[in-house]
C-alpha cells in the first residue's frame, strides 16, 4: 500500500532557508496601509443572478440528455473485509442491466489525487476499507428497473479487524515535525504550564444540492462528464488515467453548482469515474446523481482530530513554549489529507508569537469513510483548540481575553514555528480591536462577569433543581482570533503553474477564461469586474467562459481561497498585457477607445499569463521551513450566547466577525462568505456532529445531521479589514475560509462565559454542557483519556491559578510549571 | 403498472398527466413537466428545496404524490416571472444578495411569497419563523432576510399605488 510520510527532524540544527530581508526589501509596506475596510464601490449584482431566480440555471440534475439509463453504487457494508465476490439474482433478467465491476476498467484501478491508494472500485479479492466502499455499478434505462436489479446483488466478504481509533492506527497518511527554539528551555521558563486535550468530529459539508454527475459517451471513444463540481482538471486527470483517455478524449463540464464548500473538490472524481464506466459499456449518457442519503454516507466530511496543548507562559501573560500534538483521523484512504494535516500543523499554535515551539502532527488510516477538504482545510480543528487553550491561559493568569491575545498576537516582523518572518500584511490586532470595539467587548464581559458571580452567591450553582427565572438563561460573551495561510501552502502554486486567460473576440467583447468554478461564491460576478476595471471598459463588456476543460485553461482548483487571489491576479496581469498589445497598436488611445475596432482589424488577441513564484516567498519542502504562505489573513470574532443552566441548549445570539482579506473586492460578497462561513462554524460549534458506530454514520440523513435554520442564525456584523498582499496585484488574500477558523473557539469561549465550563470537545452540545457543569455525568466516550487525567492529578492544582470561584468543574485540570528535570 | 390520468394547472396553464399513484409530486413537475426549477435537496422533507405553492398554500413537493395534485393549481419559481419582468421577490433576492449557489433561492422565494401573502408586513422575527422549514447552507440567512423585507416594502407600496409595479428587468440569457 503507498503511502506517504513527510518527517523533519526536530531542533535547532536547521538552517533557516528563509531569505535574508533588507530595509529596502520591496515587499515592507509602509506603515499605515492596513485599512479598515475602504469606501464601498459600487458593487455589480450577480452575474448568473436571473438565472438563479427564476428557475432557469441548470443543475446537473436539471440537464435533460435523450436516452440517459441510471447508475447506481453498490457499497460494501463491513467496515474492513475481504471482498470474495458477488452474486446476482438469477430470478432477474439482467440483460437490461449493465453491470461494472474492477474488471470492466480499462486503464489504472486509482482515483488519481495525492496518493493512489483509492481503487475507483475494489476488485474482487481485494480489500474493502470502509463501510461506504464502492465495489459495483449497476445502470439501467429507468429508475424502476434499477431498483430491482440494486436488491439482486449480493456482495460476499470475510470480515477483517477494523481500526477506528486514529490514535491506534498504524498505517500513517501524513507526518509532520514542525520546532523552533529550545523547547525545554522555554518550560524552564515559564512561570506556568497549562495542558489540554481538545477534540473535534466529523462536519460535512452539506450544500444543499446533492453531488451529481452524468457522463456521456463521445465518438472518438472518449467521455464528456457534466456535473456539480468544484475542479474540472482534477476530474479530467482522473478520468485520463482510470479509462486511458488523451486529452481531447476526456472532458469535463461544470453545470451550476449548488454548494461545494470543499466537498466538491476532490469527490466528484470518483461519481464521474463510476458515471464514465457505466457510459462506457452501455454506449448511454448516465446519470449519477446521489440523494441525500448516499451523499451523507458516503462523501469527504471534516477531519476528526484530537489535538493536546502544553503551553508554557510567564505570569504576564507571554508565551515562552508551546508543545501541540496533532492527530486527525484520515479515514479509509489518503484523499487530501497531507495537506489538510500540513495547514493544521502550520497554523496549530494559533497567531502568537512564541520562541520555543514543537508541533507535531500525523494523520491516520481508519476503516470510515474518507475524509476530505471542507472549507478551513484543517486549520478550523486547530485553531479551536488552540484558542480554548488561550482562553483557559487568560482564566489562569486572571487576564482578560483581550489582553492576553493583544500581549501575544504576530505583529509585522515576528516569527511563525515555520521560521517565516511575517514581513507585511499583517492585520491581526487591527481586526482583534475592532472586533472587540463593535461588540464593546469588555463591557459586556464586565456585566456577565457580574451577573456569574450573582448567581454563585444565591446559591443558583449551575445544575440546582431549584433555579427558575432570570438565573436560569445566562447570558455569555467570547472571543477569538485566528490566523489563514492564502492560497496552497509551501510551492504548491509554483507546482500547479496555473494559467488564465484573456481574450479579445473578433466582436471587440472581452472574454475571462479560467477553469475556476462559481459555487456561489462570486467567481464570475469578480472576475469581469477585475478584468473590466484593468481596462477601463464597462463590466457587462467582459463575458466569463464555461468552465468546460475543451475551452478553458487549468488555472487550478477551485479551493483555498485562492480564487480571488491568486487567479484574480493572473487576469489583471493578463488584462494589462492585452492593454499594452492593443494600446500600443493603435497610437496609444485607450483600450476603451479602440478595443472594438482593434478586434475588427485584427481579429481575436489572447493572452495567456501563467503563475510566476511570488517575490521573496521561499519554502522547503523536505525540512519544512520558510515560508509557508505568501501571506495570511487574519480574522476574530466575537460571539454572544445565551445557555439554559437546566437543559444546556446554547443560542447564539450576535456575532460581530472582522475579516481581513487583504483587498476587497466585492463588499457585498466578500460580507457573503463571512456570513456564511460564520454560520457554518455557529453549527459545527453547537449542533453538527456525526455519530459513528462500527464505522459507519449514524445520522446520516437530513433530518438527523442538523444543520442551523434561520432560527438559530445569529445577527450578524461583519467588519472587513484590509491589510494588502503586496505579490498580488490587486492585494487581495481571499476571504472564504477565515470565518470557519475563528467561529466555533469564539462560541465555546462565550460559553465558558456564561457558565463558568470550559468545553473541550465540538459540538458544545447540551449533554457536554451539563456533563461538564456537573448536572448528568460525562457522555460515553466523551470523557478526557484516563491517564490524562490520572496523570494531572498527580499534581496538585496551583492555588490561586484560577480567579473564577465557579469555575471548578473544568474537566481539564490546570497544572503548575514543570520541574525542568522531568521528561515530559 | 396502473396509471392515474390527472388533471391540474401549473402556473396558469392547463396539464395533465398519467401518473404512477406513487409518483411524488416534484418528481411529476421536474420529470414530467420539465420545470426544474423546483429542486431537491433531501430525501426526508427538511431542506425546503422543492417548496411550491398548491392551491395558494405552500407545501413542500416532495412530500406530496402527484395525484394529490390532481384538480389542483400549482405555482412554481418558473411561474413567478411575469413576461420578463422579475418578481419583487425575485429582484429583492438579487439586489440584496439574497442567494449565492442559488440552489435553496427557488424554494426560497415560494416560502417567501407565501409568507406575504399571510403577513404583508412581517417583523424579522418573523421572517425568520417563516422561512425556518427551508435551509440555507451559504448566505447565513442575513441577506435574505433583507431581500424578504425589501420586497415586503415593495409590494406595500405597490399595492398601495397599482400602476407603480417596479421596473422591469430583463433577464440574462
Ligand atoms: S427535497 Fe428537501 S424538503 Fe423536499
Ligand atoms: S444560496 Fe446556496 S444554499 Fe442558499
Amino acid at each position: 500500500m503507498p503511502r506517504m510520510t513527510i518527517r523533519t527532524p526536530p531542533g535547532r540544527t536547521l538552517t533557516p532557508v528563509a531569505p535574508r530581508r533588507t530595509e529596502t526589501d520591496p515587499l515592507v509596506l509602509q506603515p499605515g496601509t492596513i485599512a479598515p475596510g475602504r469606501a464601498r464601490p459600487a458593487a455589480p449584482l450577480r452575474r448568473e443572478g436571473p438565472a438563479k431566480l427564476t428557475g432557469e440555471a441548470k443543475y446537473a440534475d436539471d440537464l435533460v440528455f435523450p436516452g440517459a439509463w441510471y447508475g447506481a453504487t453498490i457499497r460494501s457494508t463491513d467496515a474492513h473485509a475481504r471482498f470474495d465476490g458477488i452474486d446476482l439474482d438469477p430470478a432477474l433478467d439482467w440483460s437490461a442491466i449493465a453491470v461494472v465491476t474492477a474488471a470492466d476498467i480499462p486503464g489504472e484501478n486509482i482515483v488519481s489525487l495525492v496518493s493512489d491508494d483509492q481503487p475507483v472500485l475494489v476488485p474482487v479479492g481485494g480489500e474493502i476499507q470502509h463501510q461506504a466502499e464502492p465495489l459495483v455499478l449497476l445502470a439501467a434505462a429507468d429508475r424502476e428497473t434499477l431498483r430491482h436489479a440494486r436488491r439482486g446483488v449480493t456482495i460476499r466478504s470475510t470480515p477483517l479487524s477494523p481500526v477506528f481509533d486514529p490514535r491506534l492506527s498504524d498505517h500513517v497518511f501524513a507526518h509532520f515535525d514542525i520546532a523552533s527554539g529550545d523547547l525545554e528551555r522555554g518550560f524552564a521558563e515559564a512561570d506556568l504550564v497549562i495542558e489540554g486535550e481538545y477534540r473535534v468530529g466529523h462536519q460535512e459539508q452539506l450544500y444543499i444540492e446533492n453531488n451529481a454527475m452524468i457522463a456521456v459517451p463521445r465518438e472518438d471513444g472518449g467521455v464528456a462528464v457534466h456535473g456539480s463540481l468544484q475542479c474540472p482538471y482534477y476530474i479530467h486527470k482522473a478520468l485520463k488515467r482510470a479509462l486511458r483517455l488523451t486529452d481531447e478524449q476526456a472532458r469535463v463540464v461544470q453545470a451550476e453548482t449548488g454548494g461545494g464548500f470543499g466537498g466538491k473538490e476532490e469527490y466528484p472524481s470518483i461519481i464521474a469515474l463510476h458515471a464514465a464506466l457505466l457510459a462506457r459499456k452501455t454506449g448511454k449518457p448516465v446519470r449519477m446523481i446521489y440523494d441525500r442519503h448516499e451523499d451523507l454516507s458516503a462523501t469527504t466530511k471534516r477531519h476528526p482530530a484530537i489535538v493536546s496543548h502544553r503551553t508554557g507562559v510567564k505570569a504576564d501573560g507571554t508565551l515562552v513554549a508551546q508543545e501541540i500534538d496533532v492527530v486527525m483521523d484520515g479515514g479509509a484512504y489518503c484523499t487530501l489529507t497531507p495537506v489538510v494535516l500540513s495547514r493544521g500543523a502550520i497554523h496549530a499554535g494559533g497567531p502568537y508569537r512564541c520562541p520555543n515551539v514543537r508541533i507535531r502532527a500525523r494523520a491516520t488510516r481508519t476503516n470510515t469513510p474518507p475524509n476530505g477538504a471542507f472549507r478551513g482545510f484543517g486549520a478550523p480543528q486547530v485553531e479551536f483548540a488552540a484558542e480554548v487553550q488561550i482562553g483557559r491561559i487568560a482564566d489562569a493568569l486572571g487576564m482578560s481575553p483581550l489582553d492576553i491575545r493583544r500581549r501575544n498576537l504576530y505583529r509585522v516582523g515576528d516569527e511563525t514555528p515555520t521560521g517565516q518572518v511575517l514581513r507585511e500584511s499583517v492585520a491581526a490586532e487591527e481586526v482583534l480591536e475592532r472586533a472587540a470595539e463593535a461588540a464593546e467587548f469588555e463591557g459586556v464581559r464586565t456585566r456577565t462577569e457580574r451577573a456569574r458571580a450573582r448567581r454563585a452567591g444565591s446559591g443558583s450553582v449551575p445544575g440546582s433543581p431549584l433555579r427558575t427565572g432570570a438565573d436560569r438563561t445566562a447570558s455569555g460573551i467570547g472571543l477569538a482570533l485566528a490566523w489563514h495561510g492564502a492560497g496552497f501552502t509551501g510551492s504548491g502554486e509554483v507546482k500547479l503553474a496555473s494559467v488564465a486567460s484573456v481574450e479579445l473576440g473578433a466582436d471587440g467583447r472581452i472574454r475571462v477564461l479560467t477553469a475556476s468554478t462559481e459555487m456561489g461564491q462570486g467567481t464570475k460576478t469578480i472576475f469581469p469586474q477585475l478584468v473590466a476595471a484593468e481596462l477601463g471598459v464597462a463590466v457587462d463588456d467582459v463575458d466569463i467562459a464555461p468552465q468546460d476543460t475543451a475551452l478553458v485553461p487549468d488555472s487550478g482548483p477551485t479551493v483555498a481561497s485562492r480564487t480571488a487571489m491568486v487567479v484574480g491576479g493572473l487576469l489583471i496581469k493578463a488584462a494589462r498585457r492585452l492593454r499594452e498589445v492593443v494600446e500600443e497598436r493603435n497610437g496609444g488611445r485607450p483600450f476603451a477607445d479602440v478595443h472594438r475596432a482593434d478586434a475588427a482589424a485584427h481579429g481575436p488577441t489572447r493572452i495567456d499569463q501563467q503563475f510566476e513564484p511570488y517575490p521573496h516567498v521561499h519554502f522547503d519542502d523536505e525540512t519544512y521551513r520558510g515560508d509557508a504562505y505568501p501571506a495570511f489573513g487574519w480574522a476574530a470574532c466575537v460571539v454572544s450566547v445565551s445557555v439554559d443552566l437546566d437543559s444546556g441548549e446554547v443560542t447564539v445570539r450576535d456575532v460581530v466577525a472582522a475579516d481581513d482579506v487583504g483587498r476587497v473586492i466585492h463588499p457585498v460578497l466578500a460580507e457573503g462568505q463571512v456570513e456564511g462561513g460564520t454560520l457554518q462554524a455557529i453549527g459545527y460549534a453547537t449542533i453538527e456532529e456525526i455519530k459513528l458506530r462500527d464505522g459507519r454514520y449514524l445520522n446520516d440523513r437530513l433530518a438527523t445531521y442538523i444543520i442551523p435554520t434561520s432560527l438559530d442564525a445569529p445577527r450578524i456584523t461583519t467588519l472587513l479589514v484590509e491589510a494588502p498582499f503586496s505579490g498580488a496585484p490587486h492585494g487581495a488574500k481571499g476571504v472564504g475560509e477565515l470565518p470557519m477558523d475563528v467561529g466555533a473557539p469564539a462560541v465555546v469561549a462565550a460559553i465558558r462565559d456564561a457558565t463558568g465550563v470550559w468545553i473541550h470537545e465540538l459540538p458544545a452540545s447540551p449533554e457536554r454542557i451539563l456533563a461538564a457543569l456537573g448536572v448528568t455525568a460525562e457522555p460515553p466516550g466523551q470523557a478526557p483519556a484516563a491517564d490524562t487525567v490520572r496523570a494531572a492529578l498527580d499534581e496538585p492544582i496551583e492555588a490561586g491559578t484560577d480567579p473564577r470561584p465557579d469555575a471548578p468543574t473544568d474537566p481539564q485540570p490546570m497544572r503548575g510549571p514543570r520541574d525542568p528535570g522531568e521528561p515530559s | 403498472m396502473t396509471t392515474q390520468h390527472i388533471t391540474l394547472t401549473v402556473n396558469g396553464e392547463a396539464r395533465d398527466a398519467d401518473v404512477e399513484p406513487r409518483l411524488l409530486l416534484v418528481h411529476l413537475l421536474r420529470d414530467v413537466f420539465g420545470l426544474t426549477g423546483t429542486h431537491i435537496g433531501c430525501d426526508t422533507s427538511n431542506c425546503g428545496a422543492c417548496t411550491i405553492h398548491v392551491n395558494g398554500q405552500s407545501a413542500k413537493s416532495c412530500t406530496m404524490l402527484a395525484v394529490q395534485a390532481d384538480g389542483a393549481e400549482v405555482r412554481t419559481i418558473e411561474g413567478m416571472v411575469a413576461g420578463t419582468e422579475l418578481h419583487p421577490l425575485q429582484q429583492a433576492f438579487w439586489d440584496q444578495h439574497g442567494l449565492q449557489c442559488g440552489f435553496c433561492t427557488p424554494g426560497m422565494i415560494m416560502q417567501a411569497a407565501w409568507l406575504l401573502d399571510q403577513n404583508p408586513q412581517p417583523s424579522e422575527a418573523e421572517i425568520r419563523a417563516g422561512i425556518s422549514g427551508n435551509l440555507c447552507r451559504c448566505t447565513g440567512y442575513v441577506n435574505i432576510v433583507k431581500a424578504i423585507q425589501q420586497a415586503a416594502g415593495e409590494l406595500q407600496a405597490s399595492a398601495s399605488a397599482p400602476a407603480a409595479a417596479g421596473e422591469a428587468v430583463a433577464a440574462e440569457a
